[in-house]
């Protein structure tokens, strides 16, 4: 374990994460430099720019690659903290969040219709109807997962295949629209505030997250229950309630997440609300070095693994790749870091650095000589 | 007649009784249709009609079925399958011949296959992660082939997708009183061969009881002295060589290729072999089970469409039922039957 922590830097389950993101921000500083000295292309912004500019709502807001990366990661971020949970006591992944997010919203946007004017009592009123019914929705999952004893893959499979269409059912198939400046500021800015309001939210949830975690023993419970669920109930934990637990956690982050996706473009659309979305959580999670077979779990690997993606998609982007096409160089990345990650290619060059180390050693052990 | 008495003497495992529930069900339900719905329920015709659409979902499923046996997961197959389709069309179009083609679709399967198989086994990374890239790529390349749907434009490859094989004793007499054969598509015989070949290697061949043994109990299957990892490498092979003739063989039934063929198919393939009494946790499956397992899935689809309930949402809803009691079924009797063996 020393031997581990000395060949890489000390950052234990996080080395993976951030050396990912270094990895990218010096790709793309390395970039900026080819463009601005070499190329010498007129007018060229730098990835890293941040400005401040005003936007048609005439509010002081900040812009640039690296605000849209906060910003865009911000649904994904919230999932891959619940997920992250999940996956530490079932040792299994939700692949319906994307779809339980399409419902959320869908509730969220038909309780908003339904009453006359939106205030801010209403917001919170819709938020909490979504949230409820999240919490059913992912319960559900939980119930077939704790009790049936159903690997999470299989149970949540159901909820994947006809999410969707039950969100379709909820609004009648329409896809209505909410206008008005509350919902704008929730998915947008805040008057007043240059900094997008769905980042304020992510910091909301990850302190919540940590205050759950410094005020109960929950982080613990999970661990116990994700490496050995029968043992932790022999040392009298309820593993059922705790998995049963971790969903319901899930479902409120489905909300959130779900919540802010209608409300940055004002329309619950559930065919294409949050879409795929599963897939890149599951990423997120793995790429935070988060074993997918449960046990020892940080959110903040997950956290900082959802911003990974969004910056390589960003990336991608500004090198004017198509957005049907990134998936293909997203796929070849994934697999680089997944490779380096692995544990076979670690003690490789574990290995590799001790030989190194011992030669080293002895060279110079016979230059003393 | 002696086999028959050993089987008797021996309970059924998991694996058949799994399977007999399954296909008892889809018999049920095939029956239910038949006594409520009538009419197209009756002709064979209809049984074809849902083998010609699903051909490359039964490959695609058995694929599945081996990777899951041996407690794996391969959820690149439906976009491998696409690949296969789009690289196929454009090459068929530039003026390639039918033989090179079908080459095409096996390499582009097996090279998945080699690449996910080297980094599960090997490398030891966890294959959702692996095979979830493999996907991306898979569905990447396939925009950046063509993002267009393209048709196909070739005389011997339109000659090879309307090569039918007639059934003449299992037609019907239409209204009109002309005389109609059961027609079946080539790739219906393509993925009955398929499924015949992988019946064989799990039931009978070392490989195959390998599988069964590995997906069981890793670490025991170890000790019997099988080398896990090139087994593990072997299955992920099987699945990207069945994905990428199961690609070919959508690209028979549908002559074209677009950037959203067989969207979701994995998703499906994976409820076809739970439905047909896999466990995604290994050791547990057959693939006669799978193939009534897609029977039953298509089935519940046609009921839906035939009864008048028209509307998407309810297709995806009521298969998510059905899965949902599959599921639970399967629970509930796996549960009993391990409480019995305890006691």
């Amino acid at each position: 374990m020393k031997k581990n922590k000395r060949s890489f830097g000390g950052l234990g389950q996080l080395t993976i994460p951030v050396i990912a993101l270094a990895l990218l921000i010096l790709f793309n500083l390395v970039r900026d430099l080819i463009f601005i000295y070499y190329l010498k292309v007129p007018n060229y912004v730098s990835f890293f720019s941040i400005e401040l500019t005003k936007n048609n709502m005439e509010n002081m807001v900040l812009a640039g690659n690296l605000i849209s990366i906060i910003n865009g990661a911000s649904e994904l971020a919230i999932l891959a903290m619940g997920m992250t949970l999940v996956t530490a006591a079932c040792g299994g992944q939700d692949i319906s969040v994307g779809a339980a997010a399409a419902i959320a919203g869908s509730v969220f946007v038909k309780v908003l219709k339904s009453s006359s004017s939106i205030t801010g009592v209403t917001v919170a009123i819709a938020f909490v109807c979504a949230c409820i019914v999240a919490m059913l929705f992912s319960s559900f999952n939980g119930t077939l997962v704790a009790i049936f004893k159903i690997q999470p893959m299989i149970a949540t499979l159901i909820l994947y295949t006809c999410g969707r269409s039950i969100a379709y059912w909820i609004n009648g198939g329409a896809t209505p629209t909410v206008d008005s400046p509350l919902i704008t500021a929730i998915g947008g800015f805040i008057p007043g505030i240059p900094v997008p309001t769905p980042v304020l939210i992510v910091i909301a949830v990850a302190l919540l997250f940590k205050l759950i975690f410094k005020f109960t023993s929950l982080e613990l419970f999970t661990q116990s229950v994700g490496i050995n669920g029968s043992a932790a109930r022999l040392n009298g934990i309820n593993s059922t309630f705790i998995k049963l637990l971790s969903f319901i956690i899930l479902g409120v982050c489905v909300a959130f997440s779900g919540s802010i996706g209608v409300s940055r473009l004002g329309l619950i659309n559930h065919e294409t609300l949050l879409i795929d979305i599963e897939m890149d959580t599951i990423l997120a999670v793995a790429i935070g070095g988060n074993s997918l077979g449960g046990g020892k779990f940080k959110i903040g690997g997950s956290i900082i693994g959802a911003y990974v993606i969004q910056m390589l998609t960003i990336t991608l982007y500004a090198m004017k790749v198509s957005s049907t096409d990134v998936k293909a160089y997203k796929a070849i990345v994934i697999i680089l870091l997944v490779v380096i990650g692995s544990p076979v290619v670690k003690a490789k060059f574990e290995k590799l650095m001790s030989n190194i180390r011992r030669s080293g050693q002895s060279i110079s052990m016979k230059g003393a000589q | 007649m002696k086999m028959m008495k050993n089987m008797r003497k021996e309970p059924l495992n998991d694996t058949q009784l799994l399977m007999s529930i399954t296909i008892g069900i889809f018999i049920v339900m095939y029956l239910a249709a038949i006594v409520f719905l009538g009419g197209g329920f009756l002709h064979a015709q209809q049984i074809f009609d849902m083998l010609n659409d699903n051909a490359s979902l039964i490959i695609v499923s058995c694929a599945l079925t081996i990777v899951m046996i041996g407690g794996g997961i391969d959820i690149s197959v439906g976009a491998v399958t696409s690949l296969v389709v789009m690289s196929c069309v454009l090459y068929l179009n530039s003026g390639g011949n039918i033989i090179v083609s079908i080459l095409l679709a096996i390499g582009i399967g097996l090279g998945f296959g080699l690449v996910h198989g080297f980094l599960i086994s090997y490398l030891e990374i966890q294959p959702f992660i692996v095979t979830l890239a493999g996907m991306f790529f898979a569905r990447g390349m396939t925009t950046i082939l063509s993002v267009n749907p393209q048709k196909v434009d070739h005389e011997a490859f339109a000659k090879l997708r309307d090569m039918k094989i007639e059934i003449p004793f299992l037609g019907y007499t239409a209204k009109n009183g002309n005389f109609v054969p059961a027609r079946m598509e080539l790739g219906v015989v393509v993925a009955l061969v398929c499924l015949i070949f992988i019946f064989v290697l799990l039931k009978y061949i070392r490989l195959g009881r390998n599988f069964y043994a590995m997906g069981g109990n890793q670490q025991s299957a170890l000790m019997l002295g099988i080398n896990v990892k090139r087994t593990r490498f072997l299955s992920y092979i099987l699945s990207g060589l069945l994905s990428g003739i199961s690609g070919y063989v959508f690209m028979m039934h549908t002559g074209a290729g677009n950037a959203t063929n067989a969207a979701g198919m994995e998703m499906n393939a994976i409820a076809s072999s739970i439905i047909g009494g896999t466990l995604l946790t290994g050791g547990v499956g057959n693939v006669i089970g799978t193939f009534f397992g897609t029977l039953t899935l298509t089935t519940i689809k046609k009921i839906v469409v035939s009864s008048g309930l028209n509307d998407p949402w309810w297709q995806s809803i009521t298969t998510g039922g059905m899965l949902c009691f599959f599921i639970m079924l399967q629970s509930v009797v796996l549960g009993k039957r391990a409480k019995k063996k305890n006691s």
